[in-house]
């Protein structure tokens, strides 16, 4: 562990991750390998934004109060604003600047315009994001705290609005757009 | 965040002997109690040692005696959407869906969650308030201060602080035991003598010590696990944490109580059994309102509260009331 040991694989050693200066990674975001050196502090976040320039993915409470920073690591949301990049080494990211496919929106990036989810438009992406894994998460049985019996298998129709508003309460809204975000998702979700 | 290094743990003797002979190293798993004390600056490693790498540590399974085996590595996600935890513990899907977010959840590890420190706020501060917790000898700043979310119960005047776990106030209500590895080798701790009461020295959240390493959790089968409920009271509906909760599990012989486990939650510095009311249950009608009542109040006889969060002595007992009720329902 000291600043200047070599990178070592196999037992007896814990592998150190570069050094306290710089780390080496790569990361597959929006299907593009991408390698670049980052402080072992660094914030998948704070790689994403500042080293790649993707700013799509807001940065706002930086301490996994709001979501506005929800992206999905090897398929599943997650708050990148609490994991260190140095972490996600090799895996698979995508942001809210890769879900259009050939110049066409998502689905729930479509359902939110159609429904007006938003205002100022920041917590939109951390929303987007969110609702995308959301469905596939109701999708695969998962049941949430408005389900009442955790014991039954969950399907995608019972997905209501207190459902959808249980399963999307880690994304905060300060112009409160959620009577039209529930709207958005609901839509997207039946028809997905 | 201030300036680490970062390594990964290739298996677990190595990792283990690391964080035993560096009291400046800390495992991280999810990361998501501890990038945020130490966004806090509350927590202050030097060292970080990621553990995710380390093998098999993540299965959940359902032994064939109807207990549970889950893998410190497991993600609270996984651990609520898995059939045999919902079948045959609903209490413990429902202690972590009512924690955190759908994206925390994701993070979050089993052995993590439980090691997750209080959400007082002196504590938390990122002006490093006086807090014995946080900085041992400093004083406690809630004893006196802003104290309606401390505990009720088993609080010294060096520290009042609550334990944040929602599935912890439920595995210590199912008797579950926590499996871990340390420098003399693996042992097992029961739930219920896991955390500590604050004492002199609140800095020690639980029984650990250098080196260990949380391999599992272990629930046992018991005819009460199938017929349980989580009951959270929050100050808004979802993503936060509990004012006050309640886990709930009976085994019942017709509408009576034959058997009776219930754990409260923010209400001490660990979760709290209401041991004198499960005695006290026992036999009672399941609908003989005054007599459950009059049993959950023998658990109440010495509740402290602190100047602001007298309402916990109530609210506690009508939040077990409740909880019980619900499990009873699934009996």
């Amino acid at each position: 562990m000291n600043p200047a040991a070599t990178v070592t694989r196999g037992t007896g050693e814990n592998t150190v991750v570069g050094d306290d200066a710089r780390v080496p990674i790569g990361l597959t975001v929006n299907g593009r390998v991408r390698t670049m050196t980052v402080e072992p502090r660094t914030t998948l976040l704070d790689a994403l934004r500042d080293e790649l320039g993707l700013t799509g993915t807001k940065k706002a409470c930086d301490r996994g109060e709001c979501g506005a920073c929800t992206v999905h690591v090897d398929g599943r949301r997650l708050l990148s604003c609490m994991t260190l990049a140095a972490m996600q080494d090799g895996k698979q990211i995508t942001t809210i600047e890769g879900l259009e496919r050939d110049g066409n929106l998502h689905a729930i990036q479509a359902a939110f315009i159609e429904h007006d989810g938003f205002q100022c438009g920041f917590c939109t992406p951390g929303q987007i994001m969110s609702a995308v894994a959301m469905i596939e998460e109701a999708k695969a049985d998962w049941p949430s705290a408005a389900t009442t019996d955790v014991g039954r298998p969950f399907t995608i129709a019972e997905l209501s609005a207190a459902e959808i508003r249980e399963r999307m309460s880690g994304n905060l809204c300060r112009c409160a757009c959620y009577p039209n975000i529930v709207d958005a998702v609901a839509e997207a979700a039946a028809r997905s | 965040m201030h300036p680490f290094l970062l390594a990964s743990a290739n298996d677990a003797a190595t990792a283990i002997a690391a964080h035993a002979a560096d009291p400046d190293l800390a495992y991280i798993a999810g990361g998501t109690d501890l990038i945020g004390l130490m966004k806090d600056r509350a927590a202050l490693p030097k060292r970080l040692l990621d553990i995710n790498t380390l093998p098999d540590m993540a299965r959940i399974e359902a032994l064939p005696d109807g207990g549970l085996r889950i893998g410190a590595l497991a993600r609270m996600s996984d651990v609520a959407a898995h059939p045999d935890v919902r079948r045959r513990f609903p209490v413990i899907a429902e202690a972590l869906l009512f924690a955190a977010s759908g994206q925390l959840r994701n993070m979050a590890s089993m052995g993590g969650n439980i090691m997750q420190r209080t959400r007082c706020a002196y504590f938390r501060d990122e002006d490093d308030l006086p807090c014995n917790k946080r900085r041992p000898g400093s004083g406690c700043s809630a004893l006196h201060g802003l104290n309606r979310n401390h505990a009720i119960f088993g609080w010294s005047e060096a520290c009042v602080a609550t334990n944040p776990s929602d599935v912890a106030v439920a595995l210590a209500a199912l008797d579950a035991t926590v499996a871990v590895r340390g420098l003399a080798g693996e042992r097992t701790i029961p739930f219920t003598g896991f955390y500590r009461l604050p004492g002199e020295t609140p800095e020690r959240d639980n029984v650990l010590g250098r080196g260990d390493l949380i391999v599992s959790i272990e629930v046992p089968a018991g005819a009460e696990g199938r017929a349980s409920h989580y009951l959270k009271i929050r100050d808004r509906q979802s993503y936060e944490f509990a004012v006050v909760s309640a886990a709930a599990a009976v085994a019942v012989d017709g509408r009576r109580i034959r058997s009776a486990r219930l754990a409260l939650g923010g209400v001490a510095h660990k979760p709290w059994r209401l041991t004198a009311a499960e005695v006290a249950l026992r036999s009672a009608s399941l609908g003989d309102i005054e007599a459950l009542k009059s049993a959950l109040a023998t658990s109440f006889t010495d509740a402290r509260p602190l100047a602001h969060n007298a309402f916990k002595v109530e609210l506690a007992q009508r939040v077990a009331l409740r909880a019980l009720q619900a499990a009873g329902a699934r009996a």
